[in-house]
């Protein structure tokens, strides 16, 4: 017997009062698998994240989650059922400590406060930021923060995580430090979507790569395979 | 050290003193006008508190409080009145009245965000009172009375003011635990996550209509409660005295000025803001009405401008700036 996919999508597409951010996605995302998705700026992949979390509704098409329709769920459902995002723009608790941040994830699991800081102090140590447990949370750096809120969603225990841009504007070190931890996120057989720009990050850990323009997917396959495709030099190059 | 789960010693201590001096305060008071004084303290304080659960952790900021104090006041008191009921049963009839209400109000209201929510509470509380104005059943801009005949601890109706202060003193330490419950729960950390990034808390799986509902009714139980002991305190009420804006304003102004989000800060709040009320009318004597609004008016620029987490944040920075006072950054 085939179990279904962890994520499938359909013919999904999103307007925003005419304006097209999706058009006519499909694809499938397997248990623990790596995909990158790159595209040029506003070829629509935030707007892709927030249709996926249940922060869009999708004007046409279907979200399939574990073979669950989950098209048009809301953001706390998503969360409740697997899958975990981080933001663009880091959106951490400035009033919490680190630990607390990621105490509020773990709590969708657990409703025990001993529990919940039990589990933030794991996944805290997974991203490397136990030194920061009792640090507020707006006094962290950039790049910690961006940890931190992996590490949060990690928290939420997901079987797929959306992480938009967690590597942007780190430097060399950190990009490598960010794309191991992405490994061993799959390792814990944790699928991951990552929105980046940064292709050193992406290209070397993704076992797939979906490419967007113009709000289409234009390009399936590889990071070897995308590489050499002509749509995605031309879209990234200009003709 | 940081674990919250446990007690902190020195806090604990610093609550049973605080406790012991309330309990033993009355007992060199004589004049019952002085005591009079520390109980609108208390009650102050209690509402306080009960507004900070929805107002300060989680940050929805209601400007019509007044509501659920006049429904409380008026629930208690027409059950007293109508079917002789005991006013300890009518303040939880009042709480369970409020708390209805609470959610009827929050559904549409908790759509709105900011400063938004807070004109539809302001909306909210002026439509009730204009209604309770016009009510006959409630017998309008009239308002209710008590009857004097029955006294004692069943009917909440005392000749001295002594059982008057420690019954507050029960309600505000009921309301401080309830508030201290919440801040060390889940829902704390929710509310809070809620005031600081909403979005982000959804997507942690937190769903905000719950949790400002939560926050909401909770506040509003404890808010009528206060209303109940009002009208049993002044065996007197109507619209004017218990729904109306400047009630809303005061319970808000409580919290903010003594630092939102924090668990003792209303109190603090309530014993500067009676204080300088209570000087004020002395002061100035009827001729004077009106300068508590003032007075108000001043206290929220000068929070403000200078302290927007109120005096509680300014006693905060006071002791980061203490040489070798700095207690809590050891952790840090």
């Amino acid at each position: 017997m085939n179990t279904p996919p962890l994520l499938a999508v359909d013919g999904l597409g999103k307007a925003f009062d005419g304006l097209v951010a999706n058009r006519d996605i499909s694809f499938i995302i397997h248990h623990a698998e790596i995909v990158g998705l790159i595209g040029p700026n506003g070829a629509g992949k935030t707007t892709l994240f927030n249709c996926l979390a249940g922060f869009h509704t999708p004007t046409t098409g279907r979200i399939a989650f574990e073979g669950h329709d989950i098209t048009g769920t809301t953001p706390e459902a998503a969360a409740e059922l697997g899958i975990a995002r981080t933001f663009q723009i880091v959106r951490i608790f400035h009033s919490m400590t680190a630990l607390e941040n990621v105490m509020v994830g773990a709590m969708l699991r657990t409703k025990r406060v001993a529990d919940a800081r039990h589990r933030a102090e794991q996944e805290l140590a997974f991203v490397g930021l136990s030194h920061r447990a009792e640090t507020p949370a707006s006094s962290l750096t950039v790049s910690e923060q961006k940890r931190l809120e992996v590490a949060r969603a990690l928290a939420t225990d997901p079987k797929l995580i959306l992480l938009d841009e967690v590597m942007a504007g780190l430097n060399q070190t950190e990009v490598r430090e960010a794309s191991q931890l992405v490994v061993r996120i799959h390792q814990r057989g944790i699928a991951s979507i990552i929105v980046e720009h940064v292709m050193e990050g992406i290209m070397p850990i993704a076992h797939r790569m979906l490419v967007l323009d113009y709000g289409a997917k234009i390009a399936d396959g590889t990071p070897a395979e995308i590489a050499e495709n002509p749509a995605v030099i031309a879209a990234y190059l200009g003709e | 050290m940081s674990n919250r789960t446990v007690l902190d010693p020195r806090k604990a201590l610093g609550a049973v003193a605080l406790l012991a001096f309330a309990l033993l305060l009355p007992l060199g008071i004589t004049d019952p006008a002085r005591l009079n004084f520390f109980i609108l303290i208390l009650m102050g304080a209690q509402l306080g508190v009960a507004w900070n659960i929805v107002g300060g952790y989680a940050g929805q900021v209601s400007l019509g409080h007044a509501v659920f104090y006049g429904i409380g006041a008026y629930c208690s008191t027409m059950l007293a009145l109508s079917l002789g009921l005991s006013p300890w049963i009518g303040m939880l009839a009042g709480g369970l009245l409020a708390v209805v209400f609470a959610l009827v109000m929050g559904w549409p209201c908790f759509r709105l965000k900011g400063h938004y929510f807070a004109m539809a509470t302001i909306a909210v509380a002026e439509i009730v009172q204009i209604l309770v104005t016009n009510s006959e059943f409630l017998e309008g801009a009239v308002g209710l009375s008590l009857p004097l005949d029955r006294s004692g601890l069943a009917a909440m109706v005392f000749l001295s003011k002594l059982p008057y202060y420690y019954i507050i003193l029960g309600l505000l330490v009921v309301t401080v635990l309830v508030a201290w419950a919440i801040e060390r729960s889940h829902i704390g950390y929710y509310f809070r996550a809620i005031k600081d990034e909403p979005e982000a808390a959804r997507a942690l799986g937190v769903s905000l209509t719950r949790y400002k509902l939560i926050a909401l009714s909770v506040s509003a139980f404890l808010t009528a409660v206060g209303g109940s002991f009002y009208a049993q305190k002044e065996m007197f009420i109507d619209p004017g005295s218990v729904f109306v804006g400047a009630i809303s304003i005061k319970i808000a102004l409580v919290a903010i000025l003594g630092g939102v989000g924090t668990l003792m800060g209303p109190v603090l709040g309530a014993v500067i803001l009676i204080t300088i009320e209570e000087y004020s009318r002395t002061l100035f004597g009827s001729t004077g009405s009106g300068t508590d609004m003032i007075i108000y008016a001043m206290m929220i620029i000068l929070v403000a401008v200078f302290s927007p987490a109120g005096v509680m944040g300014l006693l905060q920075d006071l002791r980061r700036h203490l040489p070798g006072a700095g207690k809590t950054s050891e952790t840090r």
